[in-house]
């Protein structure tokens, strides 16, 4: 493969600048055909940036890139496309207002007599889309499916552009093991055909699940490409990093549960969730287990009050509170750092600052403004806590990278101290440094008396925070683990609605 | 299959419906052919800039300057013809030209200086509106005998209604947008711009070329309404149709395509011209109502619309279905 003496596609000292960010610094990045190349580095290390220059979005600085030898200068995604590379973005990639099968044929749509044969275009989508285990009707509109199917569409509209390369930025963020297990199927068939693949993630057991080479960038500059069969995990993390990540060790210390806070009962809502109760006290940490659509975000926006239940109530220290809207919720000092950042999350022409204070000055009310030396304070506060990778506190949101716009969305909730705090995927996009600091920081917040309610779909990641796991299987809570018995194994049994293991 | 983006169309259709059995009630004259071949005669201008006003509000954009563009359309045409001796064919084809250039170029603003719709089809008005009253500020005949005969031809239904021309260019107007909306790439980047520019650009629509004949198709269409009011009239003033780009904003909204773009049918526009029509009819034949209740009306039917958009945008993003659909769930 390597001794392939012409690579697919060659950049060579791609460099960009922004005002007041060097993102790009003499990369090189060779593909060669029939390999699937892992592109990692922390958040904010320009790896979409990368990706961007390479497909024609972004202007670049400097630099040459020849495909297949020749050279090439797209000057936008249609003619990146044209050339063969098909690309999912890390954002959005589909329209809402178009049906699936119009998204997935958006400017290649068959035609009959000049006419788009649209009756054609649904049946060619279904069969597409069954090859990755989707079985929906492609007539409907997208948004009518999940984000996980929606970002399935976005991955087969872009294998479907792609003649000579294919690139996926965080293409598995949202979907579930079996969904990723199926992207690599498909990327296995790919490669096969002789297409170079680069794959853009922070779950690094994907990586060396799928991957053959990985190029590393750590703010900008390359620092080094590997090939994965003689590297381990942990040399991958320090190039990325710049030094080494310690071992953090997890001690099963019984923890003191502070007082009962928040008590809910049969809360459901049709079609939705099934009735659901838990309680959670302070200084505790309940995480919320299960597969795509089990019933975990759902849990979540119906105890906020995002989406009203229509049954079942909600008691705060033996007291029955209403909790029918977000600003309710607030008010009783909840908060929701919510899963979708996209659509739910950010304001993205709103400074990062003013992302930051959003929720804690819509608390405060709208006549009382925070003041600005205030909001500076709170801003700078956690950016520097979370990490936050940015030029300026005054920069648009959405210039950050995913990552760190992840991290601004949480900082926003922190900032309202709440009581009891409700997390929907709290790592999804975020790199493996700053997923330790995240797990941490879960950890702290818990022992200074917070109530957390954390959903995710990594197991290591729930087992290393949680007091409590509880496990929801389509929409019902279908056991819970304490103690001991929590474990991955036991919850991917519980998951799996096989019988529980005793800890061992 | 009626989905949720249909209902504005179904509501606007039933308007329609509903409307015409309640004027049929009073007036049953009402649903003689005659007032039908008039309700497609009278607007038969305004439905074709209205077409135009589709695509770009389809596209998330606006265009103030059709209005404009009409009354200069009309101008060219009369000082054209009564100073040379061009054909009006020849005529017609050069205003379609100029036109469609003219909105061409506003797309090409828009696109290139990244500016908004609203300002560059602002200066497009004042600009269109400066060079009718260039060309002439009276209002200037149009005495061809090519006009009469274009004016002569319609086709006279047995209870005595006329459907002239004009009418019948406005529906084969509507019926190829409707082609081109949703049967072609073109239409299809359309409805794609409007749902995001950003994500069309990441999804390969090419931008500036159909920003460009959007504004394109729009400027085209309004000098092909020019062509039709000058029939209409059979005379071009400079101050004509002041504020008909205003309506074709109505009509569209009433036809159920969202402001903010993306969602919409060229068929609802249809009847959203018709459901204007009718009540400026029903007021005529009512006699004793001011012609200003067309306008309260109309302002009523807005703000209708707008509440029902507001809601179905609402409904559909609470109550989004959450099924995966993923075949291998286990
Ligand atoms: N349009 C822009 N203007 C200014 N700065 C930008 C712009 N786009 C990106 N940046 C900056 O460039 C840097 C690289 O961002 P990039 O999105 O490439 O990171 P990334 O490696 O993809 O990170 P993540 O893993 O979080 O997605 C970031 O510091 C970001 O703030
Ligand atoms: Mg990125």
């Amino acid at each position: 493969m390597t001794d392939d003496p012409r690579p697919m596609l060659h950049a060579r000292g791609v460099s960009k600048f922004f005002p007041g960010a060097v993102a790009l610094d003499d990369v090189e990045l060779k593909l060669y055909p029939g390999e699937v190349h892992a592109l990692l580095g922390e958040n904010g290390a320009g790896k979409s940036t990368l990706i961007k220059c390479l497909t024609g979005v972004y202007r670049r600085d400097g630099g040459v890139i020849t495909l297949d030898g020749a050279d090439i200068a797209p000057h936008s995604t249609l003619d990146s496309q044209k050339l063969g590379i098909g690309t999912v973005y890390q954002e959005v990639n589909l329209l809402p207002n178009l049906t699936v099968a119009e998204n997935l044929f958006l400017g290649r749509q068959p035609t009959r007599l000049g006419l788009l044969a649209r009756r054609r275009m649904v049946t060619e989508a279904r069969e597409v889309l069954a090859d990755y285990g989707l079985d929906i009707d492609p007539a409907e509109p997208l948004t009518s499916y999940s984000v996980a199917v929606q970002q399935v569409v976005a991955i087969a509209r872009a294998v479907e552009m792609s003649g000579k390369v294919l690139i996926l930025d965080e293409p598995t963020a949202s979907l579930d093991r079996d969904e990723v297990q199926l992207l690599f199927s498909v990327i296995r068939t790919l490669k096969a055909r002789g297409l170079a693949v680069v794959f853009i993630t922070h779950f690094l057991d994907q990586v060396f699940d799928i991957s053959d080479r990985a190029t590393i960038l750590r703010n900008g500059r390359v620092v080094g490409t590997r090939l994965l069969d003689g590297v381990s995990q942990t040399d991958i993390v320090t190039l990325m990093l710049g030094r080494q990540l310690e071992a953090r060790v997890h001690d099963r210390a019984p923890r003191t549960l502070g007082d009962l806070l928040i008590e809910v009962d049969g809360l459901a809502k049709s079609g939705m969730l099934d009735p659901a109760s838990l309680r959670i006290h302070k200084g505790e940490v309940v995480g919320l287990a299960g597969l795509l659509g089990s019933g975990r975000t759902e849990t979540a926006n119906l105890i906020f009050g995002a989406v009203p239940a229509d049954q079942g109530r909600i008691l705060r220290e033996g007291h029955e509170i209403r909790v029918t809207n977000p600003r309710e919720a607030v008010a009783q000092g909840f908060a929701l750092c919510p899963e979708d950042r996209k659509t739910d999350g950010i304001v993205g022409d709103l400074s990062v600052r003013d992302n930051i204070v959003l929720a804690l000055q819509a608390r405060q009310g709208w006549w009382r403004p925070i003041p600005r030396a205030k909001v500076t304070e709170i801003a700078e506060h956690y950016v520097k806590a979370l990490d936050i990778r940015l030029a300026s506190l005054d920069m648009p949101i959405r210039l950050l990278s995913g990552g760190n716009q992840q991290k601004a969305l949480l900082a926003r909730w922190l900032a309202t101290a709440p009581d009891f705090l409700i997390l929907d995927e709290p790592t999804r996009g975020i790199d493996v440094g700053a997923h330790a600091e995240i797990i941490a920081l879960i950890e702290s917040l818990r022992e200074q008396g917070m109530a957390l309610l954390v959903a995710s779909s990594e197991l290591e990641e729930l087992v290393a925070y949680s007091t409590r796991v509880i496990v929801l299987r389509d929409r019902r809570q279908v056991s819970e683990l304490t103690g001991d018995a929590i474990s991955t194994s036991n919850i991917i049994h519980a998951i799996a609605d096989e019988p529980i293991q005793e800890a061992s | 299959m009626i989905r949720s983006h249909h209902l504005p169309l179904m509501v606007t259709l039933a308007t329609f419906v509903l409307a015409y059995a309640l004027c049929g009630m009073q007036y049953p004259s009402m649903f003689s052919t005659r007032v039908v071949a008039n309700l497609l005669t009278d607007n038969a201008f305004l439905g074709i800039v209205a077409v135009g006003m589709t695509f770009v509000i389809l596209s998330g954009g606006i265009d103030l300057s059709v209005g404009s563009v009409i009354a200069f359309s009309g101008v060219f045409l009369a000082v054209i013809l009564r100073d040379t001796a061009i054909h009006p064919l020849a005529a017609f084809v050069l205003v379609l030209c100029i036109t469609t250039a003219f909105g061409a170029s506003m797309g090409a603003l828009i696109h290139y200086l990244e500016m908004p719709p609203f300002i560059v089809t602002l200066a497009g008005m004042f600009l269109a509106r400066g060079a009718a009253y260039v060309l002439s500020t009276d209002s200037v005949p149009i005495d061809h005998a090519f006009y009469d005969v274009l004016k002569d031809i319609y086709w006279k239904a047995p209870s005595g209604g006329r459907f002239r021309l004009i009418g019948g260019l406005m529906i084969v107007t509507f019926v190829v947008a409707g082609l081109v909306l949703h049967r072609t790439r073109f239409g299809q980047n359309v409805y794609a711009l409007g749902g995001g520019a950003a994500t069309a650009r990441l999804m390969g629509v090419p931008l500036a070329g159909t920003t460009i004949g959007i504004y394109a198709v729009s400027g085209g269409l309004a000098g092909l309404a020019g062509i039709v009011f000058s029939l209409y009239t059979s005379a071009g003033y400079s101050l004509a149709t002041v504020g008909v780009e205003l309506d074709a904003i109505a009509a569209v909204v009433i036809g159920g395509t969202l402001l903010s773009g993306g969602y919409g049918f060229v068929a609802g526009t249809f009847f959203g011209i018709l459901i204007m029509g009718l009540i400026q009819t029903y007021i005529v034949f009512d006699g004793s109502l001011s012609s200003w209740w067309t306008k309260i009306v109309i302002g009523g039917l807005l703000f209708a619309f707008i509440l029902l958009q507001k809601g179905l945008t609402w409904a559909t993003t609470t109550r989004r279905k959450t099924a995966t659909g993923f075949a291998t769930q286990s």
